[in-house]
């Protein structure tokens, strides 16, 4: 643990500015309602920003103030988290050496002097001037770069004592160099160029959809393609009028719609997804799901009102007549394989009929029970 | 040795493009609503049958993990990722969520629906500021091409959120990272409940490091049994190793589980400064695990078992190389200073014991101690070990354990050296 005070001399208030302000309601709803309280590091943080790189007591309770929290739970987040300067910091850069051992290793014991004489003998003291100051922080994580420091939003990896005094001036006289390594090798690249990733054809896009083909082999050695299914087109570039509506005919075309977002489709996207299709349905068929009793139309010409079923509304209604379900007894009747078939029907509809208890309210219906509301009634669990 | 067409993090160095264009060339983003289709059951079988080991560094099953969430719960299911990397050593996470962040983004998404839950929190730690940025710029793309977010291509609604901390090395820790995304100080919480059980907001919860998920992807679409294949058994597929501290050329590169140190550091690294007759110790795996002597070194491979039978550990793999010119007990107290630093004060047998370890040390590191006060450090180590909330305190605890076990010949000689020369001063 650090022992870790706010600073004697604080400003009288703080205030979010106006942009800042709307962030923070952006950040805000980030969060479940009601756990506005979650924000609190970001708006600190934002906070810290706007103070000038370090974070005033009256900040603290502005933000608390701004997510309905006490002022003590703001002051204990803003004491626990280092990062959050509770005393000024140089104007110019707050240069923060990170001295745990991966960096210590390479030399960072070097760049803790040079901070020493150069700005100042003690941590979070600013120099003379007020714009330099530095502290001794824990590993931040750039280890294969070290020795590193950081500097605002950005670290400066691979660094001589030399180079970093010279940085030290760079930023003293508002000239910051270039983050990143200092010795101009790409990120945690090897240095002298890369010992991996050399095969360029993990680049041209060529190995892009080339998974499938595991999954093309098995479906032709499992699964049993419906024999009045087209066969896929071998890539013929413009789709024969004639595919296409062989594929309406196999009940694709809405599908097709559905993933192509109304787009046109090359024939080999168009077999692409037709496979899918019927690789979908032969591994249901397989599953055991097996298909309910449909009706083409109601018996005697009139349904039952499905809608009150609590959680289907109409346009689950219209998919369940499309499908041949009309009445509360059909549903009744289901059998867990039936759910299994009905909810492959279906995108994104896995374990609603289960969760929402279909089956038992639709046995409570066909029995001439009626909710009190048109929505149906929520079932007790 | 590993092929490039089995390394699954493509732009680790940033050559390439790392916004959506340029990951959905390198293989991003592709056949997701294929194994969304395929089922919740599917995608946890899938990553089960991978066998990949949790690459924060305790190495738990992460398809088992998955498993244990609840199946129907009337609270919202939450995923939140690990990418509060801290572990001294560790640098890997950075690189996935700068030049490859769309393989998170992804892999959140087949996470998160294979537990069923609608969303997700990130949590990077506050002073990756530019990761930070990146991964948000990324997150932000794939709202706009409706690859997440409500009523996306691939039917399964997902909020995705960046948040982030400030500076406290304990929140990499499941459950303080759960206090501290609900807005309090990062205190690790009593278990059970398990998180995923009751977690972030009293809901079920599921944490994993940022790079477990970033796999996710890869191993559907290549299949569990490619990943299985790779490695050796119980620690297959690739894993992103990072490499510093003495030797040629320190970087972060992507290996097969289970490589030999010694080839990893020749095959990428260029050897050890001033050749592997100058190697003085090894920290495979990250400041929390024991370390390993220079014979022991010569001949380990890198996975969970092997450096697990020699007291040591994966951890997050990653590789601190000690050479002769260190001294090794000044590099031990660094460590427990950073514990003393990083410990959240919680219970007392780590907030004491930890600051008592490191003052002790500071002693011994200049040679001012009794000899019969290394004992007593173990057996202080020992205390602290086992006897708090989290595992920090094992944390604190392993590597003075690992100093005192291989190099206490060592400790006794700055004894004798300290001794020798105050007695000359005495006598004069």
């Amino acid at each position: 643990m650090a022992v870790r005070r706010v600073h004697p001399d604080q400003p009288a208030e703080f205030a979010f500015s106006a942009e800042n302000f709307a962030w923070a309601q952006e950040t805000i709803a980030k969060y479940p309602h009601g756990k506005q309280a979650s924000a609190v590091i970001p708006l600190l943080w934002r906070a810290q920003e706007q103070s000038g790189g370090w974070l005033p007591e009256p900040a603290i309770r502005a933000v608390c103030d701004l997510l309905g929290m006490a002022h003590i739970r703001g002051m204990e987040v803003a004491t626990f988290y280092t990062m959050f300067q509770l005393s000024p910091v140089g104007t110019k850069a707050h240069v923060q050496v990170c001295g745990t051992t991966p960096c210590m290793l390479r030399g960072s014991r070097d760049l803790i002097s040079v901070c020493q004489h150069r700005i100042n003998e003690h941590q979070h003291t600013p120099n003379e001037d007020g714009t330099l100051s530095w502290e001794e922080v824990e590993c931040i994580g750039v280890c294969a770069n070290a020795p590193v420091v950081q500097i605002g939003k950005d670290t400066y990896e691979d660094l001589t004592a030399e180079q970093f005094e010279e940085m030290l001036n760079g930023f003293a006289a508002g000239k910051p160099p270039k983050p990143g390594s200092q010795t101009g090798r790409t990120a945690s690249c090897p240095s002298g160029g890369p010992t991996s990733l050399t095969d360029q054809s993990l680049y041209d896009g060529s190995t892009v959809d080339a998974w499938r083909k595991r999954f093309e082999e098995t479906s032709d050695a499992s699964d049993t393609v419906p024999a009045a299914s087209p066969a896929p087109a071998a890539a013929a570039p413009p789709v024969h009028p004639a595919a296409l509506t062989a594929m309406a005919n196999a009940g694709l075309v809405k599908e097709l719609e559905a993933r192509g977002g109304g787009k046109a489709m090359s024939a080999g996207e168009l077999d692409k997804i037709k496979a899918d299709m019927l690789r979908d349905r032969a591994i249901a068929a397989a599953r055991g799901d097996t298909e309910p009793e449909l009706f083409r139309e109601p018996r005697g010409g009139n349904g039952d009102d499905l809608s009150l079923i609590w959680g289907v509304a109409d346009k689950m209604v219209e998919k369940l007549n499309a499908i041949g379900v009309w009445h509360f007894d059909q549903i009744a009747k289901w059998t867990p394989g039936n759910v299994a078939w009905f909810e492959s029907q279906l995108d994104g509809f896995k374990g609603r009929v289960t969760r929402e208890k279909w089956i038992e309210q639709a046995q409570k219906l066909a029995s001439g029970w009626r909710p009190e509301s048109k929505a149906g009634e929520r079932p007790k669990d | 040795m590993l092929h490039d067409r089995d390394r699954i993090f493509r732009n680790l160095y940033g050559f390439h493009d790392a916004r959506l264009k340029g990951a959905i060339s390198r293989g991003a983003w592709d056949g997701t609503k294929f194994f969304i289709d395929k089922g919740h059951d599917y995608i946890i079988d899938e990553v089960k049958k991978s066998g990949l080991r949790g690459r924060g560094g305790a190495g738990f099953p992460t398809g088992l993990k998955w498993s244990f969430m609840p199946k129907a719960d009337q609270r919202p299911s939450y995923l939140v990722i690990n990418a509060d990397e801290s572990e001294p050593g560790s640098c890997k996470d950075r690189e996935i969520m700068r030049h490859d962040p769309h393989l998170l983004i992804e892999g959140a998404l087949l996470a998160a629906f294979a537990m069923r839950a609608h969303t997700s929190y990130i949590y990077v730690r506050g002073e990756y500021i530019r990761e930070r940025e990146a991964l948000q710029r990324a997150v932000d793309e794939a709202y706009a091409a409706k690859l997440i977010g409500k009523n996306n291509v691939h039917g399964w609604d997902f909020d995705l959120y960046v948040h982030h901390g400030a500076g406290a090395y304990i929140c990499g820790e499941e459950t303080a990272m759960l206090e501290s995304i609900e807005g309090k100080k990062g205190q690790p919480r009593l278990k059970p409940p398990f998180p995923a059980n009751v977690g972030l907001y009293g809901a079920p919860t599921t944490i994993n490091n940022v790079e477990s998920i970033a796999v996710t992807g890869d191993i559907l679409r290549r299949g569990a049994s490619w990943f299985a294949a790779l490695g050796l058994p119980n620690n297959t597929g690739t894993k992103l190793f990072q490499i510093s501290g003495h030797v040629e050329r320190p970087c972060t590169v992507e290996e097969e589980m289970g490589i030999p140190l010694k080839e990893l550091i020749d095959k990428h690294c260029g050897g050890i400064r001033g050749g592997w007759d100058n190697l003085l110790a090894v920290i495979p795996g990250g400041s929390s695990v024991r370390c390993i002597t220079a014979a022991e070194s010569m001949s380990v491979t890198m996975d969970f078992d092997a450096l697990g039978k020699l007291g040591s550990g994966l951890g997050t793999a990653a590789v601190i190389v000690m050479d002769k010119s260190t001294d090794i007990i000044g590099a031990i107290r660094r460590l427990a200073y950073f514990y003393k630093h990083e410990s959240c004060g919680q219970c007392t047998p780590c907030r004491e014991g930890t600051g008592w370890m490191w003052r002790v040390l500071e002693r011994m590191e200049r040679g001012q101690a009794e000899k019969r006060e290394i004992d007593l450090l173990f057996d202080v180590t020992k205390q602290i070990e086992g006897h708090t909330i989290c595992a920090l305190g094992d944390a604190a605890a392993w590597p003075v354990q690992g100093l005192i076990k291989n190099f206490r010949p060592v400790i006794e000689e700055r004894i004798d050296q300290y001794q020798a020369k105050h007695a000359r001063v005495a006598a004069e």
